[in-house]
């Protein structure tokens, strides 16, 4: 690909200062996202998912320690960049929409306002210039009576709709890359799919690289174009959707899979599966694989440092076992 | 937003002729208001003489309505002790008290609210610190040692500033200080929680990542939402200023409205402590309902209620 990546990231470790000793949240990771693809970072709870795209947006608390071999934008090294630099950037070329749209918006100001900020502090624009793209972007993302909405506040929308006006908030400068923190998991079960259709609707229209980050894998199997499965902080695997879905290869893909029903393959009052046990300690140091405790396959080896296998195609995963080994004979 | 203010407007009433029926009510507290007047010495037709000339022998309820209606049209009756009418006595002590009472809250909110702001952005740091020290400070110290200490060092050593009267500008430096460093502490105080409570909040971090500078988010995101408790307490202390500031008055010897109800009660003069209690309710409820009002346009989600 001789086209620059939108994001390049490779080595990025993120520790947190605890009072029992630094904890390991992310460790290591590498991906890369080209314009107009999607990558989604899979994994459970506390696997370091949303840790690693604040990471991205220069949003971290402070106190956490967050280094990288390389963290690049559009070519651009982010790590140093004088603050003023990053916030030309952030809301702008890149913009993020978060998981919580029932208290991600500032409940003193309208709508209208808060739509109109993010475009006003890029854009040398006016007033009524930035209301009107308000009333465009908020037509976009399928809120109707557009107009009437700018002078409403946040506690007179539904869930639904304050995510619709997140979105529209996020793309109001048209960014590169969107990041999405699990857009959809505070919302009803119905609108999820609406809200996530739209995303996907309007990255395309756009030409945007979005980063979608969620633990729902059916999302993932509608959307991706890239998939990185996270666990405790790490990697697992990644590759193109096609090779994760079809041709999973670390043991912890291959559960997540089984956790899923499959239209047509799964038969009624067949048992799901599951992964039993509970993600490991990151506090201190952490060595082998991580998650050993809970494989099947695990042996003596899994301890010590793993390798990475790689295909030509870009699939690789962290694990001891290479794809051949465990193709069932 | 106007269904809001003329509900609250509704109630500022309400409120207003409770305060005036209690104060009113104050005169038979203190047991029968002719004999009082005319003093231990008096005989019996005195006393009676008095009550009549004074009205006190009408029932209870028409005497209230008199007054209050004299009242509303600021006729508050005759002084017993100056013998001149109240209103004009509150009037003249009336100016002092407001004047030093706004230079106090002001005083009070320009030191607290930055400090507060500052210790909330980096908690735990120097500036926490000196701001907890400096607040601690003000609440400790009683007002009248301040006062004096002031007095020592800017009057008596430096020379700088008069000690007492209220002759210019200059005799209401120190006044102002030592009233707006009483309030200031706990509008500090409550600066900083509710910064420090709001700073976590999710829409802050939208803010951010909308690409906000440090400035914008503090003082358009932040400061908004956490000052809406402030606003109260701040009501309620100009409330208390304009009305309770007789320590301070009595040091400087500003004769202001507060010390002037400090005397009349010594000086049994029922019609001027009434007046007094009346003026100063009526500050409090109408710095409430501004208060209210204020809070309305800060927070769009109290405006429903």
């Amino acid at each position: 690909m001789s086209e620059e990546p939108i994001l390049a990231v490779e080595g990025l470790t993120i520790d947190i200062p605890m009072a029992q000793g630094t904890l390991h949240a992310v460790r290591g990771i590498d991906f890369e996202l080209n314009r107009g693809e999607t990558l989604c970072i899979v994994g459970e709870s506390g696997s370091g998912k949303s840790l690693t795209s604040l990471a991205v947006m220069g949003l971290l608390p402070k106190r956490l320690e967050c280094t990288a071999r390389k963290l690049a934008f559009c070519g651009t090294e982010l790590q140093g960049l004088p603050p003023s630099a990053m916030r030309q950037l952030r809301g702008n070329r890149m913009a993020m929409i978060f998981q919580e749209p029932m208290t991600s918006l500032n409940p003193a100001y309208t709508i209208g306002d808060q739509l109109a900020e993010a475009l006003l502090l890029h854009r040398r624009v006016g007033k009524a210039e930035a209301r009107t793209r308000a009333v465009e972007l908020l037509g976009k993302v399928g809120i109707t009576a557009a107009e009437s909405r700018l002078s409403q506040y946040p506690h007179q929308l539904s869930g639904g709709l304050r995510q619709r006006v997140m979105i529209a908030m996020a793309l109001m400068c048209e960014p590169e890359l969107v990041i999405a923190d699990e857009p959809t998991t505070a919302l009803d079960v119905t609108i999820q799919a609406q809200i996530l259709r739209l995303l996907v609707d309007l990255q395309r229209e756009m030409n945007m690289a979005m980063i979608l980050v969620t633990h729902d894998l059916g999302v993932v199997a509608r959307v991706a174009d890239k998939v990185a499965v996270m666990y405790a902080g790490e990697v697992v695997e990644q590759g193109t959707a096609r090779e994760i879905f079809e041709n999973p290869s670390h043991p912890y893909t291959q559960g997540l899979l089984r956790c899923i029903p499959v239209p047509g393959r799964t038969k009624p009052g067949e048992h799901l599966g599951s992964i039993p046990g509970i993600v490991p300690s990151l506090i201190g140091k952490v060595e082998g694989c991580a998650f050993r405790t809970r494989c099947d396959l695990a042996e003596s080896a899994c301890a010590k440092p793993i390798p990475i296998h790689e295909t030509e195609g870009g699939h690789s995963w962290r694990c001891i076992h290479s794809h051949m080994d465990r193709m069932p004979a | 937003m106007l269904t809001f203010a003329l509900k609250r407007l509704g109630l500022a009433v309400l409120v207003a002729l409770t305060v005036s029926a209690v104060s009113f009510s104050l005169l038979y507290l203190s047991g029968d208001p002719a004999s009082a007047m005319a003093g231990e010495t008096a005989t019996s037709a005195d006393i009676e003489s008095i009550r009549t000339l004074y009205g006190f022998d009408r029932p209870f309820l028409v005497q209230y309505a008199d007054w209050l209606f004299n009242a509303l049209q600021g006729d508050f009756g005759q002084s017993y002790y100056f013998k001149l009418p109240v209103s004009q006595l509150i009037a003249d002590r009336l100016s002092i008290t407001m004047l030093l009472g706004v230079c106090g809250i002001s005083f009070a909110l320009v030191t607290a609210i930055p400090l507060g702001v500052a210790a909330a952005v980096r908690p735990n740091s120097f500036i926490d610190r000196t701001a907890l020290f400096i607040s601690v400070m003000g609440q400790a110290m009683p007002s009248f040692w301040f006062g004096l200490v002031l007095i020592v060092i800017f009057s008596i050593q430096l020379n700088w500033l008069p000690p007492s009267g209220s002759g210019g500008w200059k005799n209401f430096i120190m006044p102002t200080v030592v009233l707006g460093y009483y309030a200031m502490p706990a509008i500090m105080r409550l600066t900083r929680a509710g910064m420090l409570e709001v700073l976590n909040a999710d829409y802050i971090r939208t803010a951010r990542a909308k690409g906000a500078g440090e400035w914008r988010v503090m003082f358009k995101h932040a400061l908004r939402n956490a000052v809406v408790p402030v606003v109260s307490l701040a009501a309620v202390q100009m409330g208390f200023m304009l009305g309770g500031s007789i320590v301070v008055e009595s040091i400087f010897a500003l004769h202001g409205a507060g010390y002037l109800a400090w005397e009349s009660i010594g000086r049994n003069d029922l019609p001027t402590v009434q007046a007094l209690i009346l003026v100063f309710a009526g500050f409090y409820i109408v710095f409430t309902f501004l208060s209210d009002l204020a809070n309305a346009w800060l927070d769009p989600r109290i405006r429903v209620g």
